[in-house]
């Protein structure tokens, strides 16, 4: 009995061995730990890319809340000015100051922006160029009409208000 | 028998779940969505001794000053109520002189003359006026035109103007309804900077 037993397990002993053997000769499965990771990175690189190169803004900036709002179109067509406070009051005091591309302007500096903005665009879509005013709500209208009379001027004539959306109360 | 070390945990599924967080990111970023009301400028007046003659009865003027308080022709009045105030003005009586004149206009989308008002809503502010409050007029004045496009959408294609997707009929509201503003040259009355 004890010799058949032995005998039986030489013999699985041996198919083992037989299918062990086997299984090396298989070829491997393709490692895909590091999937995951490739995966990462293209999640990381959408998260970072899609964030819109937009200027830094230097003037604090709270939107005025508005219901009746439309949405921007085409934001290739759409140049900013922004009027606020500095951020920097120790440094720049707490004035409102204009703010056009990434650096502190004055109300003269209008038509320039304005025409480096048209040149900035194609021929054909110049004319529907929009200045976006991101106005802070706390600034008096005067510092905003005569930016406007600018770029009547500089005959500018589509801006947009920026708002926040709210809901009708 | 031989000792099993730890199972290696199948990491397969991983990319899946970084694949679904990726997708969550894509659909949750916003994208700072600019939003605001878009106004058209008047172009300077090529001489400044040109005046539009506008009749008085044709205009209702919005005044406010640096406090923020407002006057709708000579009254005092508020950002709740100017909606109101303003498509009441708008609305056509061809025979009461208390509302602004009327005229028959063409409008080629609907083929046939309709009357329109010639009323105009004026707005001033001075230069102490706070943005915040001339965003609210601005915005009070852009509900009540909304709401007239919408008026005039349901009487003649019997939706409301969002709801209309042919682009014929957005012109034909766009020209019964036009966004008639006028903002005043600017002026220093309050005494604000």
């Amino acid at each position: 009995m004890f010799q058949k037993l032995n005998l039986k397990m030489l013999e699985e002993g041996s198919n083992m061995a037989k299918f062990k053997t086997s299984k090396t000769k298989e070829s491997p499965a393709i490692n895909t730990a590091s999937l995951p990771d490739i995966i990462f990175i293209l999640l990381f690189f959408f998260m970072v890319s899609t964030s819109m190169r937009q200027n830094t803004v230097i003037v604090k900036i709270k939107l005025p809340e508005a219901t009746q709002v439309q949405k921007l179109q085409k934001k290739s067509l759409v140049s900013y000015i922004y009027i606020g406070q500095p951020v920097n009051t120790a440094l720049y005091g707490t004035k409102p100051r204009i703010q056009l591309n990434d650096s502190f302007s004055t109300v003269a500096n209008i038509p320039e922006f304005v025409t480096k903005a048209r040149q900035a665009r194609n021929e054909a879509v110049r004319n529907q160029l929009t200045f976006s005013l991101k106005v802070d709500e706390n600034t008096k209208m005067g510092i905003v009409t005569d930016v406007k009379q600018q770029l009547r001027k500089a005959n500018a004539l589509k801006i947009n208000y920026s708002t926040r959306k709210v809901l009708a109360k | 028998m031989a000792r099993r070390g730890t199972p290696e945990i199948n990491a397969g599924s991983m990319a899946d779940i970084a694949f679904l967080l990726l997708i969550f990111f894509l659909v949750t970023t916003t994208m700072d969505v600019d939003t605001g009301i878009t106004r058209i400028l008047p172009p300077l007046p090529k001489n400044n001794n040109e005046k539009v003659d506008v009749k008085q009865r044709n205009v209702l003027k919005v005044l406010i000053n640096n406090h923020d308080l407002m006057l709708v022709n000579g009254k005092p009045a508020n950002v709740h109520n100017l909606t109101d105030k303003i498509i009441d003005f708008m609305s056509i009586h061809p025979n009461n002189p208390a509302y602004p004149q009327v005229k028959e206009q063409f409008i080629p989308q609907l083929g046939r003359k309709v009357l329109m008002t010639k009323g105009i809503i004026s707005l001033k502010n001075d230069r102490g006026t706070s943005y915040k409050m001339y965003i609210k007029v601005q915005d009070a004045i852009a509900k009540a035109f909304n709401e007239m496009k919408n008026q005039a959408a349901l009487k003649y294609y019997g939706v409301k103007f969002d709801q209309l997707v042919n682009n014929k009929k957005i012109a034909a509201i766009n020209k019964l309804v036009p966004i008639r503003v006028s903002e005043a040259e600017p002026e220093n009355v309050g005494g604000g900077k």
